[in-house]
């Protein structure tokens, strides 16, 4: 059992971080092995903000092997060295945790697929995300926990997705946690509550058309399947639907990309979505307790039927 | 051939036509004497007065607490409580197992009023997942929409919602009445084995899906029949039952229930024998 949440601001922005770590906080019961977030921050969109990690956590609970810190630091020295290869610029550096980074960086290229291939041809380095706007920021524990870790309770943006997990088929670690970026598509996230069954046909198929999985956790798949659909030509939207035959098992997930988001519910309606609609705001959870921790007074909500995909706009 | 079924095993209850069936052998079953009625006393029930009635705020509360505190309030003999404030909390107003009329001033998360046998509620907001597992008796009011497996298995009572419902709606059911003012998704009355559902909108995919026995009545389009369920034509006393219980129901006042399809069980995929395993034994 794991939680979702996710909220779209229609034509203007609000502190989308302080909402949805409430929302994933009232989810924390469904489980709390670690949290994610997607967030799409107000930004100039001049420069890609990359979030990347070159080590575990391996705190309590985590499932990963302990390494010595100066590994990270030789990570990010070479991480640092491909970038300027490929003629990328860093603008500005944080280093939040000795394993999780944040750079903003000038590069003129749109297709981010060699240059996450070259940042990732380091053993132990992942891109969680990379984008004009996007930003995911996933960890151990609760989402307060992971709120207070990374500061992200004065974000400011229009829409979030995120993620609640109890690891079930994976491990405690950070690259089974979602959202998972829609790798090499920038401003994309995924997030999933299910379980997919078709996940090894799939992923060998997806693999030997040259797509990339970073972990065995099966939501991966859903980030990757529509990524392949959308480098084909296909629309977010005609991707989902496809998505509901093309993926076995029973599941609801959310997709985000840089100006919109969507949701979709497979053909048994087996895992439960609450969703709110108005004018200026659409939120959507696992439970209504998620909703309600931004709209506590009284509003009309409503359970999705089978098969149903669904996209907003900001 | 043993003769299992004997005029004079009938007990009092079956002469009155409570029950059919009769049981050989070891049970435990004790059927209901009204020259015993005293000695049957239903535990943690209260004697309430519908006229005192009493407000309680649960914005604070946990459902815990919030359902200690109605359990206070009827031990007190308040016989009508408004519940102010629920916000989407889970459990709410569980296992009431006495007459009471529980009104709830909000939405209700997952697994509302589960468990109840006579109280009536009403529910001025949307119900989560599983509202109202296993009642047994008393009518449920939802003024908004449900979640899914709304009134999973149960046993009696009238359970109604105004609005939409999701999906796997009354499955299990063994009894009592399910009413939908608006649409229900996939799988309505999955496993159903008795009771009764009327939806007056659409329906999803797999309508009755392995039903044992019951009815669905469904007002509008159908997404697809489910594994042996196959339509039945109405007949007058359908139409009558369903005009007095959508009275009761305060809803779809003018709709043509004449036109409304029957789902019933084609019972093909029945794989039962008359006799139970011992009763086998014994008749070899």
């Amino acid at each position: 059992m794991c939680g979702i949440a996710g909220l779209i601001h229609r034509g203007k922005s609000s502190n989308v971080g302080s909402e949805l770590q409430g929302m994933l906080q009232a989810l924390k019961h469904r489980g709390e092995d670690s949290t994610g977030y997607a967030l799409y921050g107000d930004t100039d969109g001049k420069n890609f903000i990359m979030r990347f990690k070159v080590g575990e956590n391996v705190g309590e609970g985590s499932s990963s092997i302990m390494e010595d810190v100066s590994v990270y630091d030789e990570r990010k020295k070479i991480v640092d060295q491909h970038i300027a290869e490929i003629g990328a610029k860093v603008i500005k550096e944080e280093r939040i945790l000795p394993y999780s980074l944040r750079y903003e960086i000038e590069y003129e290229a749109n297709d981010l697929l060699d240059f996450s291939q070259k940042v990732e041809s380091i053993p132990g380095v992942e891109i969680l995300s990379m984008g004009k706007s996007l930003e995911v920021i996933k960890d151990l524990g609760n989402a307060k926990v992971v709120c207070d870790r990374y500061n992200l309770d004065k974000l400011v943006g229009t829409h979030a997705i995120g993620h609640a997990r109890m690891a079930t088929e994976s491990g405690v670690d950070i690259k089974s946690a979602h959202p998972f970026w829609g790798y090499p598509f920038s401003d994309v996230s995924v997030v999933h509550n299910g379980q997919l069954t078709n996940y090894w046909n799939n992923r060998r198929m997806l693999e030997n058309k040259g797509m990339r999985f970073m972990s065995e956790c099966d939501s991966e798949l859903i980030a990757v399947y529509l990524a392949e659909k959308m480098r084909n030509g296909a629309t977010l939207e005609e991707g989902m639907k496809e998505s509901l035959t093309g993926l076995d098992g029973v599941f609801t997930y959310f997709v985000a990309t840089k100006d919109s988001l969507g949701m979709a519910k497979d053909t048994m309606a087996a895992k439960p979505l609450v969703l709110y609609e108005s004018d200026d705001l659409v939120a959507m959870g696992s439970e209504e307790i998620a909703i309600r921790s931004v709209l506590p007074h009284e509003i009309d909500t409503y359970d999705p039927f089978d098969g149903m995909v669904k996209v907003w706009q900001i | 051939m043993a003769n299992l079924k004997t005029e004079d095993k009938k007990t009092k209850a079956q002469s009155m036509g409570l029950h059919t069936e009769t049981l050989t052998g070891k049970t435990q079953q004790k059927f209901f004497n009204p020259d015993e009625a005293e000695n049957f006393f239903y535990w943690g029930t209260h004697d309430v007065d519908f006229n005192k009635r009493t407000e309680l705020d649960v914005k604070e509360m946990d459902c815990i607490t919030a359902n200690k505190e109605i359990e206070n309030l009827m031990s007190q003999g308040f016989g009508t409580i408004v519940i102010k404030n629920p916000q989407g909390k889970h459990s709410l107003g569980v296992g009431i197992l006495n007459k009471l009329n529980l009104i709830f001033e909000g939405s209700l998360g997952y697994f509302g009023v589960g468990s109840i046998d006579g109280p009536v509620v009403r529910i001025n907001g949307r119900v989560g997942w599983s509202c109202a597992e296993n009642m047994m008796a008393g009518k449920v009011v939802i003024e908004k929409n449900a979640g899914s497996c709304f009134g999973a298995a149960i046993r009696g009572g009238d359970l109604i919602c105004k609005g939409s419902v999701g999906a796997r709606t009354g499955i299990d059911q063994k009894g009592g009445t399910i009413i939908i003012g608006g649409d229900a998704g996939a799988f309505t009355g999955f496993m159903m084995q008795r009771g009764r559902i009327i939806i007056l909108g659409d329906v999803g995919i797999n309508l009755g899906d392995s039903m044992y026995d019951g009815i669905l009545y469904i007002g509008g389009k159908i997404g697809s029949f489910g594994s042996d369920a196959v339509e039945s034509p109405m007949t007058k006393s359908d139409i009558d039952w369903i005009e007095r219980k959508l009275k009761v129901a305060e809803i779809g006042q003018g709709f043509d229930i004449s036109k409304m399809t029957k789902v019933v069980s084609g019972k093909k995929l029945w794989n039962y024998d008359a006799l139970e395993p011992t009763e086998k034994k014994g008749a070899i």
